[in-house]
């Protein structure tokens, strides 16, 4: 019986691994060295909030690994033998493969800050990285400030995090403005204000220099590019992170920034496969980097993976892209491309509209010439996946879409819709006289 | 803030402490003429429990009900063993000890409590109400802004199984055992709403009335928890306007404004099987009895279970009466909402659930079968057994232990809806109608699920809904109640609860939106 070993059980691994088993019978073999079982990295800070234990965080109860043949393996894999197809663990031990895919993940970015390897600083991406912040945060009197730094997705994550304990917070953002190399500038703003409704204290343009010890040798302080500097206990440093492979430096694994890989996500050694955070693409996808650490990314290399190993050799190709976040209490979902000040094609326009009062507001990006409809970014409104992804599918027009915009929301039952407004504000704007049609059950259920 | 917080919950426990010793303190003295009365009322034969009441309590005092009910329950249950040893079958009292007691024990309250009533209410109802809404209403500002706050559930001990979630678990069973075992232990609670009582009815309230009244009071004061809680969400605020509306007019005001006015005590709402002695021979009779309007409410119990309850669940799901209309639901939407995270969402629980709420089901149908042979047939066994016993047993082991004792009582414990899940024959019928033949169902937005597990861990039914929703599938389950909260807690906006057409309803995936479409074509197709 063919051997598949898999390192990571985040969500790449396990994806991997219940397709393989759903297509074949082949022994497989998932290993970690972070947890027994899978939880959802995503939900790591509800469990510091308090909105959940571990237990809720792991998405499969303990008995499905055995009822579905999936052996688990804890342990820290320190080399990788790929002519005799062995992997060697921190603990000497062995353990043969015929097929392996790794899926190993990421880790927090250190840009070599003076100081970044002190006590009471540290990232946070792991499950050990939560336990970590626990100890040094655990509330207000142990830690009484703690300054992050680094104004992306695990940032805002992790400040939220530490409010919700009523830690005070410094939020260092290298940009001008929060997320803006990915967010539009109306979007930004929007965010920037509500990070600060929060009363988190935000530092925009701010750069760290140096991360300061006390007598003990921790963490005490921080110090700026502008030359200020803030007291503090715990120092967050969540400035994007990168792929998890120095244990595959000595392999003859092709390696980059990530582990190299074709569109059927094979690296240059036979056999042995790369997926999800760690996987890096010789040429991007479209308008994808070549290194996704999404979610649903690694779910789908996940899926496809799966395929090739079991005899359907089959090229990753992504649909339309999507992601979603949520800040503090906005939601965020988007659809197809919109990009940022930062790397914007020049034909790409965009329609902003903003709720007056409400955290509520979209952007949609059009090709100037065409009007050809390339995305939508919404913030405080819930869209409908199905609905955009036929839409990019049918490269609707941008007009097509606002007419038709009732029919992609998915707010809660109730909620007060804002439609109208937004199609009187695009009227306006691109002097159309658009009637919104009626949102239709027909259309909206004829694309599920 | 914080300090008025504190204030409020000083009040409510001050309120809460004397309450609960009224169960304990209070004079009772029984007057001859008083006796006398209850003599005639209850038209007791038994000269045996005259003479052991007249030597040990008439014109005696007591101090506290502890002293003053086992007098009671205990002369007649002597008296009627006695009869029963000597064949003096006529001579039986066929009012239960307990309620002997809790109705002799109403007739002799003396003193403070009795004479104190509006004045006690505020004590106890008053500073309740008031000590909690100090708690709670700070909230608009402590939570900051609008939005899901969860933070620190499983870090506090109330929400998190600690100390004082064992005493309010401890708390809520005693109290629900006095309710339906010790109604006498209830008599000073009744003098607290007795006003309120004979203004609506006319009449001096029962347990049962103290029962309904603090059911709406609380739900009441849990209800604002729930508008301040989910500000931002108008499915939940309009769905919590619902069940108050539901339990103060309808199961609370509608039915005591029918005593008053002659008419036959009826919830219109309170459906059967739910409604479980609907067609008791006893209420039966009694509606009969009562001339138009009992035919009126006959014919009603009987339409609302058969016409009304499945065509609404067809087009909104069973949610339209478990989580909009019913007063079980409405308690548990509001009471119940900060132990929700506590329904277990084990494979081995929903078997145990099917098990269970189909049980019952079948019991409740099985002795309606038998009562309404009875009824028609007028005989008093079916196949050799006494249909009495068997609605004893029903009213005893569902109609109390399950859906009162454990089902609320349970709240702190095991999650906020036991009953509905577990136990309530009318959620099992709907089920089957919500599972097969409905147009709700929770749609899973693509692929946009992160499995973080909010959903599951939130749901009160205890559905693993992350498991639905991680597989791009939508979530049609019998016992899904349609809360909502699931939707509310996503912070994906994964997650609506919609009406639809029935095709395509069910729709599992083994690949999600967003991936290769020949992938998704060729997987999805198998």
């Amino acid at each position: 019986m063919e051997h598949i070993a898999i390192i990571g059980n985040g969500i790449s691994g396990v994806t991997a691994a219940r397709h393989i088993r759903k297509l074949s019978d082949k022994k497989i073999t998932l290993i970690s060295a972070e947890t027994a079982h899978f939880f959802s990295r995503t939900a790591l800070m509800y469990i510091y909030m308090g909105h959940m234990k571990y237990e809720h965080t792991k998405p499969y109860e303990d008995f499905f690994w055995k009822k579905n043949r999936i052996d688990l393996k804890q342990g820290f894999v320190s080399e990788v033998n790929t002519g005799e197809k062995q992997l060697i663990f921190a603990d000497g031990s062995q353990l043969g493969y015929d097929k392996l895919i790794i899926a190993s993940g990421s880790k927090p970015n250190k840009f070599g800050w003076p100081g970044q390897d002190l006590p009471g600083v540290q990232g946070l991406y792991s499950k050990q990285d939560l336990d970590m912040l626990e100890q040094n945060a655990p509330n207000n009197t142990v830690c009484k400030r703690a300054v992050i730094v680094g104004g992306g997705l695990i940032g805002i994550e992790l400040a939220e995090m530490l409010v919700s304990r009523k830690i005070p917070v410094t939020f260092l953002v290298r940009e001008s403005s929060f997320w803006n190399g990915v967010l539009p500038a109306g979007e930004s703003a929007l965010i920037n204000e509500h990070i600060k409704e929060h009363h988190i204290d935000l530092r925009l343009g701010t750069n760290l220099v140096e991360i300061h010890a006390d007598a003990q040798g921790k963490a005490c302080a921080v110090t700026t590019a502008k030359g200020e500097r803030i007291e503090c206990n715990v120092v967050g440093l969540t400035a994007g992170v990168s792929p998890n492979i120095d244990f595959l430096k000595a392999s003859d694994i092709d390696l980059g920034r990530g582990i190299k890989v074709n569109r059927f996500l094979e690296t240059n050694v036979p056999d042995v496969y790369a997926i999800g955070d760690c996987a890096e693409q010789h040429e991007p996808i479209g308008n994808r980097r070549p290194i996704e650490a999404v979610w649903y990314t690694g779910r789908m290399m996940g899926e496809t993976v799966a395929q090739t190993i079991c005899g359907n050799r089959i090229e990753y190709k992504p649909g339309h892209w999507f992601n979603s976040a949520k800040f503090l209490d906005i939601e965020y979902q988007t659809y197809g491309w919109v990009f940022g000040e930062k790397g914007r094609p020049e034909y790409e326009k965009h329609f902003h509209w903003r709720h007056p009062k409400e955290n509520i507001c979209i952007t949609v990006a059009y090709h100037a010439a065409t009007k050809r409809f390339l995305g939508m970014n919404t913030f405080g409104i819930r869209m409908r996946h199905e609905i955009f992804d036929h839409w990019l599918t049918e490269e609707r027009d941008v007009h097509h879409v606002m007419e038709y915009l009732k029919d992609a929301n998915f707010d809660p039952e109730f909620y007060t819709t804002y439609e109208s407004e937004i199609l009187a504000a695009y009227n306006q704007e691109m002097g159309t006289s658009i009637r919104p049609k009626k949102k239709s059950w027909k259309r909206i259920f004829s694309h599920s | 803030m914080k300090n008025i917080q504190r204030i409020g919950l000083f009040l409510f426990l001050v309120g809460l402490g004397l309450f609960t010793a009224l169960i304990f303190i209070g004079d009772f003295k029984l007057d001859q003429q008083t006796f006398d009365q209850v003599v005639i009322e209850k038209n007791i034969k038994s000269e045996l429990f005259i003479e052991t009441l007249q030597n040990q309590v008439v014109d005696q005092s007591f101090n506290g009900m502890l002293a003053f009910g086992p007098k009671i329950t205990s002369a007649l249950a002597t008296a009627n063993a006695t009869h029963r040893k000597n064949k003096e079958y006529k001579k039986i009292i066929y009012t239960k000890p307990h309620d002997m007691a809790a109705l002799i024990g109403k007739k002799s309250g003396t003193g403070f409590i009795a004479e104190n009533k509006g004045l006690m209410w505020w004590l106890t109802f008053g500073l309740g109400i008031i000590g909690s809404l100090l708690f709670i209403v700070p909230n608009v500002v402590l939570l900051g802004p609008k939005g899901i706050k969860n933070n620190g559930i499983y870090l506090e001990n109330a929400t998190n199984r600690g100390w004082i979630a064992w005493i309010v678990f401890f708390w809520l069973v005693a109290f629900y055992l006095v309710l339906y075992f010790r109604a006498e232990y209830a008599v000073n609670w009744t003098y607290l709403v007795d006003p309120i009582s004979e203004a609506l009815s006319g009449n001096p309230a029962g347990h049962w009335f103290v029962y309904g009244f603090m059911y709406c009071v609380v739900m009441v004061v849990m209800g604002i928890r729930m508008y301040i809680k989910y500000r931002h969400n108008k499915y939940q605020l309009i769905r919590t306007t619902s069940v108050l509306f539901f339990q103060i007019v309808f199961a609370f005001l509608i039915p005591e404004i029918m005593v008053r006015l002659q008419m036959p005590y009826y919830d219109f709402k309170n459906a059967f099987p739910l409604d479980y002695d609907f067609f008791f021979q006893w209420n039966l009779k009694s509606l009969i009895n009562s001339g138009g309007i009992g035919i009126f409410i006959l014919v009603w119990g009987i339409v609302l279970t058969l016409v009304v309850v499945p065509v609404m669940v067809y087009f909104f799901g069973k949610r339209w009466y478990c989580s909009w209309v019913c007063g079980c639901g409405g308690l548990a939407e509001t009471l119940g909402d900060p132990y929700r995270q506590h329904s277990s969402k084990t494979l081995l629980s929903w078997r145990v659930e099917r098990w269970l709420i189909h049980s019952v089901l079948v019991f409740a149908v099985g002795m309606t079968l038998m009562t309404l042979y009875s009824f028609f047939a007028e005989t008093s066994t079916v196949l050799g057994i006494k249909t009495q016993t068997v609605q004893n047993v029903y009213s005893f082991l569902i109609g109390a232990v399950f859906a009162g004792v454990i089902g609320t009582g349970f709240y702190p414990i095991f999650g906020n809806r036991v009953w509905c899940r577990f136990g309530c024959p009318l959620a099992a019928y709907l089920g089957f109608v919500q599972r097969f033949k409905s147009r709700f169902r929770i749609t899973t937005n693509g692929g946009q699920c992160i499995s973080c597990g909010n959903c599951s861990t939130y749901c009160e039914q205890g559905i693993d809904v992350r498991a639905y929703a991680q597989k791009g599938a939508n979530i049609v389950r019998s016992s899904c109640v349609g809360c909502g909260i699931c939707s509310a807690v996503c912070p994906r906006g994964v997650l609506k609860l919609e009406n639809g057409p029935l095709e395509g309803r069910i729709n599992p995936k083994e690949v999600l939106l967003g991936n290769d479409v020949d992938l998704m074509e060729l997987v999805n197709r198998k």
